[in-house]
């Protein structure tokens, strides 16, 4: 705990089932102001229905979001937009026939309705995210780095106090996930506090105070980078029943 | 604008105010053609233009494709004829009451559609089917006069919005025409506009980045219905008579849309350039039928070489064609294609990313998992 910071978002007790398969069950989170939390675990463990449900996407079955102490649970995504949270998509969603710049613009006009503002910021915000020279490309044309960054790019401009970003490294090289770990952090110097989805776990480590560890929609374990790493039930989650104690030896 | 862009518009727009005249002078001067067919001819394009356009700002710039744009249009027409008709009123006034009314069946069909999340070819359907419902009532509701159709007095004076002169309906066409054009041109330039192109391309991404897409989207159908509403009133005025077909048959709801696709649906001058194209066939193949007598007998000529047209557009110009003039500022319609496609494809690499993710092996990095989102538009 750290104290005398306040609470950004607060989820308790939140679950969504699909037709009876629990997608995110029972899960609860803290993210303070000015922190990067990451939250992990493997493929299908509900991490990216977890953001769903905090952003609008999807309405929680049950359970309560509150952002800065306000219960914003299952308001539209355009609302929670307004109040101060965006998400990214892991699977990027570019507006294809647009430029680089007008898909920025688009975030720039949740904050402005003057198109010479919108156009100046989202130039800023292009060149704090590495695409100051890409602004005139179509959106359908960005390699997936390109497209990731756009992402960020995009939020970043809706003027967000919280941004929850859902893997935006998948499938970058180190060298470009090395750029926007930099991006990332220069970010959250800016003011806007931080909940990750990763997979990348040098960057989870470099990035994150905290981490949370999401297996079969439950939250099984919380902490640092280092305890979480430590933690068996985490091991377990990730390779199986009795991995923990088969690689206990070799790396304790 | 681009400098270009406002040259182009400036001459376009001197060379349209003087055409009326340029013809008369010329038909003086002997020409073959009649004067009037021309300046009639003109209108015509104009009033195509304008109607594509009202197709134009909901199906090219938010892509919400409509099938049954007739619809606003037959309810503009409906209401200038009745309030004439049976109330009384001047045109002059009854003319803005009809824009209202196509409005209002926009914010209607609007509000219940996208109430409840039709899209895409749903949406596309619910607007045919309200056409049709309407040209059901309109058939057989009293107010209407059933399949009779309603005919307006002929009274030719300006007080009364009825011209001897048909280079008054040319000029007024005009207007309507320079009208849909600037309200397109706003469009390319405004948060409005570039809401509306956000939520075409990818709808969750717009919701996200905090636009309230059903209020978007009733909103450009209501402006759409206005514009399609003030082209039914502007209808009934030029000819002085609506029944149930003209004001809700198929056929027009085809014309709007297919010269904004011909054109290039989401641009600014593509339902213009559709229309001078459609129009231009229509008088030409006309014209081929009455001389060459092997074509008499081959009767809608013009609906041939329409077909043939948007095949080879579809083939060959899927953005139209004012892709051919290559502006900055069009936004040409692509169906955004992959959304959520299946997620096998990143799962196979989970383990070894859940091993980086402990840090228990290098080169998480290295591993590229194939975002099936970018495979899906590569
Ligand atoms: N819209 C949906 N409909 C049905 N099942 C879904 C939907 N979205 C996710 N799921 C399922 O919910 C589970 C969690 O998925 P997801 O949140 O994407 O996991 P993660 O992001 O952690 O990989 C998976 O089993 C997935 O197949
Ligand atoms: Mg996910």
């Amino acid at each position: 705990m750290i104290l005398g910071r306040r609470d950004v978002l607060e989820v308790r007790r939140l679950c969504k089932a699909f037709s009876g398969l629990k997608a995110v069950d029972d899960a609860a989170l803290d993210v303070r102001a000015g922190e990067i939390v990451a939250l992990i675990g493997p493929n299908g463990a509900g991490k990216t229905t977890l953001f769903a449900c905090i952003a609008g996407f999807h309405k929680p079955d049950s359970g309560v979001v509150r952002l800065d102490g306000a219960d914003i649970t299952g308001r539209a995504p355009h609302r929670i937009c307004a109040a101060g949270m965006v998400r990214t998509f892991q699977i990027t969603q570019p507006f294809a026939t647009i430029s680089v710049r007008e898909n920025i613009m688009v975030g720039a006009y949740a904050r402005t309705s003057d198109r010479d503002a919108a156009a100046a910021r989202a130039e800023a915000i292009a060149r704090q995210v590495g695409m100051g020279a890409q602004l005139d490309r179509r959106g359908a044309d960005l390699t997936v780095a390109g497209r990731k960054r756009l992402e960020l790019a995009r939020a970043l401009a809706t003027g967000p106090r919280l941004l929850l970003l859902d893997e935006v490294m998948a499938g970058l090289n180190p060298t470009e996930i090395g750029e926007i770990v930099e991006v990332i952090r220069a970010i959250r110097t800016g003011g806007v506090t931080i909940l990750l989805i990763e997979h990348v776990m040098q960057a989870v480590t470099s990035l994150a105070e905290r981490v949370y560890v999401l297996n079969q929609g439950r939250v099984i374990a919380e902490g640092t980078p280092a305890q979480v790493a430590a933690d068996a039930g985490v091991v377990e989650a990730y390779l199986g029943h009795g991995a923990a104690a088969r690689l206990g030896g070799a790396h304790a | 604008m681009s400098r270009r862009g406002q040259a182009l518009l400036a001459a376009g727009l001197v060379l349209a105010l003087l055409y009326p005249l340029l013809v008369r002078a010329a038909g003086a001067a002997g020409l073959p053609l009649s004067p009037n067919y021309l300046i009639n001819t003109g209108m015509l394009i104009c009033f195509t233009a304008f109607l594509g356009q009202s197709w134009n700002v909901a199906g090219g710039f938010a892509g919400l494709t409509s099938f049954g744009h007739v619809v606003f249009f037959g309810t503009g027409a409906y209401a200038m004829a009745i309030l004439q008709v049976s109330h009384g009123w001047n045109p002059w006034l009854a003319w803005p009451v009809a824009a209202v009314a196509g409005a209002g069946v926009g914010w209607l069909i609007g509000a219940l559609a996208f109430r409840a999340g039709l899209k895409g070819s749903y949406f596309a359907l619910i607007t045919l089917a309200f056409a049709e419902v309407f040209r059901i009532l309109a058939n057989s509701v009293p107010f209407t006069r059933g399949g009779l159709g309603l005919l307006v007095k002929a009274d030719p004076r300006p007080a009364n919005l009825q011209f001897r002169d048909p280079i008054w309906f040319y000029y007024l066409a005009l207007g309507l025409c320079v009208l849909a054009l600037l309200i397109a041109w706003r469009l390319t330039r405004t948060r409005f506009g570039a809401r509306l192109v956000a939520i075409r391309e990818n709808e969750d991404a717009a919701r996200a980045l905090g636009i309230d897409v059903y209020a978007e989207k009733v909103k450009v159908l209501v402006l759409s219905g206005a514009m399609a509403g003030a082209g039914g009133a502007f209808y009934v005025q030029k000819y002085l008579y609506v029944d149930p077909w003209i004001a809700f048959g198929v056929d027009k709801s085809v014309e709007m849309l297919l010269v904004s696709m011909v054109g290039g649906a989401g641009t600014i001058a593509g339902p213009l350039i559709g229309a001078a194209a459609l129009t231009a066939i229509n008088e030409v193949t006309r014209m081929l039928a009455s001389v060459v007598p092997a074509l008499k007998n081959v009767q809608p000529l013009s609906l041939i070489v329409y077909g043939a047209m948007l095949i080879l557009i579809v083939a060959r110009l899927p953005h139209g064609l004012a892709s051919l003039f290559g502006r900055r500022h069009d936004h040409p319609v692509i169906p955004s294609a992959a959304r959520d496609l299946p997620r096998t494809t990143h799962r196979a690499s989970g383990r070894g990313r859940s091993l980086a993710a402990l840090g228990m092996t290098e080169g998480a990095a290295g591993d590229r998992p194939h975002d099936p989102g970018e495979a899906g538009r590569a």
